[in-house]
Order: C-alpha cells, then sequence, then structure tokens
C-alpha cells in the first residue's frame, strides 16, 4: 500500500514536470478551462437562457459534443481487440494510449452531460440508492451505468497496467483479460445505448431509425481511430516514446473499412429519408436542403459530407500510406465526423418541432466558451495521462529507480 | 518533454516556484467564479435533501408546504395556500376539444398563464394555438403560431389549440431518468418540480410539444399571483425545471373545471370523468366523430378532438 501511494506521488510530481513547451501547452489549456469555468458561473447564475437553446431546440452543442465524445470514447477498444484478439503484441503499450484517451473522453461527457443540466445541484436525485434511479425504463438511467462502468473499466485497465509496468512485473492474466474483454463489449455497449438515447425517442422520426445505432458504431470507428493515429504522432514527436509505423498503419485499415460503412448507412438513410415522399422526412429536408425558407444547419452538413468523402477517398488511395496525407485525412474525418454526429445528428431532430414550428438555433457566446472550456479540460486530463505513463512505460520511472530516501521496504 | 533528472527533492527555490504557481491559479479560479457572488437563491438545506414527493410522509408533507408557503410570501408578499390534493377515487380525467367551434381567440392560454402563476417574462405558455388553413390539407408544418388578426375567427381558417395530452402511455414518463414526472391514478400527468434535475429528455420525448423548460428565473408580478396553490400544480416553479399543463389539478381535485375549459367563450372545451357513463366526455367520444392528434405513435392521449356532427 505505501508503495503504491508512493507511486502515486511520484506520477503526480512528473505530470508538473516538463520544459517550456509543456508549460506553455498546459498554461494554455488552463486558461481556455478557466473562461469555461467563468462562462459557466454565468450560467449557472443565470441559467440556461444563457445558451442558444429554447423549448423548440431544446438540446444544443452539449449533448452534441457529448454524443461524438461517447463515440471516442468507445473506439478506444479499436486498439485493444488488435492487441488481444490478434496477438498483435507490439501494440500492446499503445491499448495504454487508447485507453488513456477513453478516460479523457469519458471525463468530457460527463462534464458536458452536467452542464446541460438545468439544476445540477441535484445530481444526487440520479445515484442509485440515494436518489430515485428510473431503470430499466429510462434510456438515460442506463446511460450513467454505462458510461461510468466504461470509466471505472478504463481506469482500472490503465491503472493497473502501469502500476505493473512500474514495478517491473506481468500483468497477472486473470486480473486483466476478462476486464479487457469486458471493455471491449462495454465499448459497444456506451455507443449503442447513446444511440438508443435518441432511437427510443417514437414522436421524433429524424431519430427513431434502426440504422441510427450502426451509424454511430460505424462513425465512432472512424473518427476514433483517425483521433489516434494523430495522438500517437503527437506522442512520438514530443516524447522519445518509439510509436511503431506499424501502429498507425494497423488503425488506418481500421479507419479504412469503418469510413465507407459509415458513408454506406449514410446512403440508406438518405434513400429512406428523400425516395418516399411521407411526411415525416421534414428534418432531413430541413438538414440536407432547408425547410420553408430556413436552412442553418444546410451549409454545415454538405461540409461534412464533403470532408468525409474527400477523407474516405485519401484512405483509400495508396497515397496515405506516407504519413502526411494519413494525417490529412484523418484530421478530415474528425472534423467531418465531428459536424455530422453531433449539430447533424442532435439539432434536426428538434427542427421542426413534433407541432410543426420552425425555430433555428445558434449557440450562444457563453455556450461556446463552456465548450471550449471542457475540451481544454479534456486534453489537460489526456497531457497529464501521457505525461505519467510514457515515462513508466518507457522504463524511466519504474521501482528499480526510486530515489533511496524513499525507503519502502 | 523534460527528463527524469528533474525529479528532485523540495528545495527553497522549487518551493517558492510552487507557492507562486499555486497563488496565481487560485487567484484566477476565483476571478472565474466571480459571477457567484451575485447568486441569492442558493436552495435551502430542507429544499435539497428533500424526498421525493411520492416518498414524503404526511408529516414531511406538511413541513414541505409550510416551506413552499413561506417562500412564496418572502419573494411575492402574499400568504398563499398550497395544498397536495389526492386523486379521487373512482375518476379519470378526459378533456375533449370541439375543433368545429374553436375560433382561436387564445382566452384559454391566457386564463391558463393566469390561473397556473406561469412565468410572464419571459412568457411561458402551456397552450398553443394553431392557425390552419382551409385547404384540403391537415398538416401541422402548414399551421401558424404566431397568427395575430385583427378578429377571430379567420376566413379560411380553423384553430388547434394543442397541449399536454395526459397520455395512457406517455413517452416523457418513459424517459425521466429519475421519475420526477409520472401518472396520477386519475390520469393527470405530473412533476414534481423540487425533484427535476432538468435534463429536458422529457421534453425531447413529448410528440405534443406541451413541456415547458424554465430556461431563466420567472417573473411574475406580484399582484398577478394566484394565491390558490397545488404541490403539482401551480405553485410558482424556479428555474432549470420543467412544467407544463397539469389539468388544473389544484381546481379539478376540488370539483372544478380547468381554466381554459371556464374562459372558452365557444364551449368548445369539455372535460370530465371517462368512468362515469353519464358525463359530458363519455356522451362525447360515444356519440362524435372524434380525432386523436398522432394515434399512430401509441400515446394513446386523454385529449380528443372532435366534431360537430
Amino acid at each position: 500500500m505505501k508503495r503504491y501511494l508512493y507511486f502515486w506521488k511520484r506520477c503526480l510530481k512528473i505530470a508538473f514536470v516538463g520544459d517550456w513547451r509543456y508549460y506553455g501547452w498546459l498554461g494554455i489549456l488552463l486558461i481556455i478551462i478557466l473562461g469555461g469555468v467563468n462562462a459557466y458561473a454565468k450560467q449557472y447564475l443565470l441559467g440556461l437562457g444563457t445558451t442558444g437553446m429554447s423549448d423548440q431546440v431544446s438540446w444544443g452543442v452539449y449533448i452534441a459534443n457529448f454524443t461524438f465524445l461517447v463515440g471516442m470514447a468507445a473506439a478506444a477498444v479499436m486498439l485493444v481487440i488488435p492487441v488481444y484478439i490478434y496477438k498483435n503484441e507490439e501494440l500492446h503499450d499503445l491499448v495504454i494510449f487508447g485507453e488513456l484517451l477513453a478516460v479523457a473522453a469519458i471525463l468530457m461527457c460527463l462534464a458536458f452531460v452536467t452542464v446541460d443540466l438545468g439544476r445540477p445541484d441535484r445530481f444526487w436525485h440520479l445515484i442509485p440508492g440515494i436518489g430515485i434511479f428510473h431503470f430499466p425504463g429510462s434510456m438515460l438511467s442506463w446511460d450513467v451505468l454505462v458510461l461510468n462502468g466504461y470509466l471505472l473499466i478504463n481506469l482500472h485497465i490503465c491503472g493497473y497496467h502501469i502500476y505493473c509496468r512500474y514495478c517491473g512485473r506481468k500483468p497477472s492474466n486473470w486480473l486483466s483479460i476478462p476486464v479487457v474483454f469486458l471493455g471491449i463489449l462495454w465499448a459497444v455497449s456506451i455507443h449503442t445505448i447513446t444511440a438508443f438515447l435518441y432511437v427510443g425517442l417514437g414522436g421524433r422520426h429524424f431519430w427513431n431509425s434502426a440504422v441510427l445505432g450502426p451509424r454511430f458504431i460505424a462513425s465512432a470507428f472512424t473518427a476514433g481511430p483517425a483521433f489516434i493515429i494523430l495522438t500517437l504522432q503527437i506522442i512520438r514527436q514530443f516524447s522519445d516514446y518509439h510509436v511503431p509505423d506499424r501502429a498507425l498503419f494497423t488503425l488506418r485499415s481500421i479507419v479504412q473499412i469503418a469510413m465507407p460503412i459509415n458513408m454506406f448507412l449514410l446512403i440508406n438513410e438518405l434513400f429512406t429519408e428523400f425516395y418516399t415522399t411521407d411526411r415525416n422526412s421534414a428534418s432531413s429536408h430541413y438538414l440536407f436542403l432547408g425547410l420553408h425558407g430556413h436552412h442553418a444547419l444546410v451549409p454545415w452538413i454538405w461540409t461534412a459530407i464533403g470532408l468525409n468523402i474527400t477523407s474516405m477517398i485519401l484512405l483509400m488511395l495508396p497515397l496515405s500510406r506516407r504519413l502526411k496525407w494519413l494525417d490529412t485525412a484523418c484530421i478530415l474525418a474528425v472534423i467531418g465526423i465531428w459536424i455530422e454526429k453531433g449539430m447533424g445528428m442532435v439539432v434536426p431532430g428538434f427542427v421542426p418541432t413534433p407541432i410543426g414550428e420552425i425555430v433555428e438555433y445558434t449557440p450562444s457566446k457563453n455556450e461556446v466558451l463552456i465548450c471550449l472550456g471542457i475540451w481544454a479540460f479534456g486534453f489537460f486530463c489526456y497531457t497529464i495521462f501521457l505525461r505519467m505513463a510514457v515515462p513508466i512505460l518507457h522504463g524511466k520511472l519504474s521501482r528499480a529507480n526510486e530515489p533511496a530516501e524513499a525507503n519502502l521496504t | 518533454m523534460a527528463d527524469l533528472n528533474t525529479e528532485e527533492g523540495i528545495t527553497r527555490r522549487s518551493f517558492l516556484r510552487a507557492t507562486t504557481a499555486a497563488a496565481a491559479g487560485a487567484a484566477a479560479l476565483t476571478s472565474a467564479l466571480a459571477p457567484l457572488r451575485n447568486i441569492g437563491d442558493f436552495p435551502s438545506v430542507e429544499e435539497f435533501i428533500q424526498k421525493h414527493y411520492t416518498e414524503l410522509t404526511p408529516a414531511q408533507l406538511t413541513t414541505v408546504l409550510g416551506r413552499i408557503e413561506n417562500e412564496v410570501q418572502k419573494e411575492y408578499g402574499i400568504r398563499p395556500h398550497v395544498r397536495a390534493l389526492k386523486p379521487m377515487n373512482g375518476v379519470e380525467f378526459v378533456y375533449a376539444l370541439n375543433l368545429s367551434r374553436c375560433c382561436g381567440c387564445r382566452k384559454c392560454v391566457h386564463a391558463c398563464v393566469a390561473e397556473n402563476n406561469q412565468s410572464r417574462s419571459p412568457e411561458v405558455q402551456y397552450i398553443r394555438v394553431l392557425k390552419m388553413p382551409n385547404d384540403g390539407r391537415f398538416d401541422l408544418e402548414s399551421g401558424d403560431h404566431n397568427y395575430n388578426p385583427e378578429s377571430v375567427p379567420v376566413p379560411g381558417h380553423f384553430f388547434m389549440p394543442i397541449q399536454c395530452h395526459h397520455c395512457k402511455n406517455p413517452p416523457c414518463v418513459k424517459v425521466c431518468p429519475v421519475k420526477a414526472t409520472w401518472q396520477e391514478p386519475d390520469g393527470i400527468t405530473v412533476i414534481d418540480y423540487d425533484w427535476c434535475i432538468g435534463c429536458r429528455y422529457c421534453e425531447a420525448a413529448c410528440p405534443y410539444f406541451a413541456r415547458r423548460f424554465n430556461f431563466t428565473e420567472p417573473s411574475i408580478p406580484k399582484e398577478k399571483i394566484n394565491p390558490n396553490m397545488s404541490y403539482l400544480g401551480n405553485r410558482p416553479r424556479h428555474k432549470g425545471v420543467m412544467e407544463k399543463c397539469h389539468f388544473c389539478v389544484q381546481r379539478t381535485r376540488a370539483g372544478q373545471y380547468p381554466a381554459c375549459l371556464e374562459a372558452c367563450p365557444t364551449g368548445s372545451r369539455k372535460f370530465g370523468n371517462i368512468l362515469d357513463p353519464d358525463s359530458e366526455v363519455s356522451y362525447i367520444l360515444k356519440n362524435k366523430r372524434v380525432m386523436i392528434l398522432k394515434e399512430e405513435l401509441g400515446t394513446l392521449p386523454r385529449f380528443f378532438y372532435y366534431f360537430d356532427v
């Protein structure tokens, strides 16, 4: 126990040690976080009226980002599967980077849900046992369970593996393999259940579609690995940890498969919505073509589709074996899917309202500041996690080199 | 990133540096949180730890009602009478609205606002009236929500008021993660404003656009307060919680009609007990041409539209 606490002490200490670039980066993130805290203080004081939301469009960028980030968290398993199912041992350490990303993403998800609440002081009503938890009736209660469960699973996998590495021993299979496989199933479940939040609403035809769940998974397994490809290169650049090119190309092949599936499912959705002439496709008309002179989202969705198609073509071409092009394709995919799945999925579900009113939504400045703050918080967490994990994986921070004064024997 | 060589014991310099950084951080955080200085309405401890309405013992309920009366008196200078009327046995309320007669005057909307202590700024209204063209269609998308004519009725149009349908199979109740909204035995779907966490999932789920969220602190002029209040009904709400039509629970459970019905100059609105075969609503459902809005969703509303035949 004493040793474990000392391990944490060393980790925390190293987390705040770095060169000027490291401090600069953390400093910038902290400033953005404080901006978000300030904006949230205003929202807490004045209510959600400080956002662009209304009775007509009652969820906005908070829930949009939440949905996107659940996908990012779920995609962490895309690093786990090659290692544990296909025994690609070379990528073993990268699992840790993926799961740390999942932890940071879930923390951001929880933050986004919290800032969306009208009465955050009553969050305890949601705690099973103390409050009243509407399980299994409400899909939101399922989401609370699976998200927190996923957070714990990933914290366990990361924490346990990193500590074992620190002590220089092999992780026990009993303590890790079952949890890893549980984590794989759980990853699919968090995103499916997040899709069910929307799919389960019979009065919103735009969401009440069986293909929404598969689309969520496909887009998550595109944007997630694409984001990890970019992250791994940053790790390679700013630390002396060696990330093999093979790791990047394994991820590339995942994105190469997931992106066309994502586009295929989108085509299915579009066909169903536009070929038939029933009256239930008003939201799709609003999103893709504009409705009764309202078309705030039209440029966004076509930008997203353009980015996705360009990214898909780049990924298919041999050109994307060159890292520069692979990076371009990944950046386009992440942005494209963020738009498509965030604003392009949440907002049109509300326009028009179920009784035919059209009210458009634009996030307010305060709302955007809160979002930026939460994103900066996520990056801050991920940076700190990596700063702790990399030296341990590298063997620079280990039990063997504990300073003599620790005297833990 | 810096190397591990920087890991060292506490020196005087690193101690000073850490202290300075911590002080600067604390100062920055304090100034970021500055807006909270103006907060005047932190929830009281009693409200914070209060249990769900259905779990309150009679003694606790009395205390809660007293607390609410005190709070209303403090805020509006009027001593209200806050009750928690129970549903009556053998009663299931339904509403019937005559689309052939409704003239679109919106008197129901304003009577509802006055009765139910709804916020005047921003305006919160439970009833939305649509002006629909007589053009051979029945398409809600062609309805005008913000019509403002010189006089009503308007030739070439009919009017369709929409409010909470008090569904037997309510999507809003199904999705609420904390059971802050539920169906009472007399068919009224109610909200515990002291339990709602403000996630707005019910608002997304409702196919009738019946729910209203308090995006800011409601404001009601003191002289406009209706002091006849009920816990599940028209007591003043605070920001951050959901509200909606509750069939005027403070009136209907005491044997009165809802305010919207009493205000209607054309007699388009009918309300009563569907379990009583001799009630007016029973007669309408048995003898008139009845329409249910969005029947295909399977929500089984207790709100019916009918036509003169």
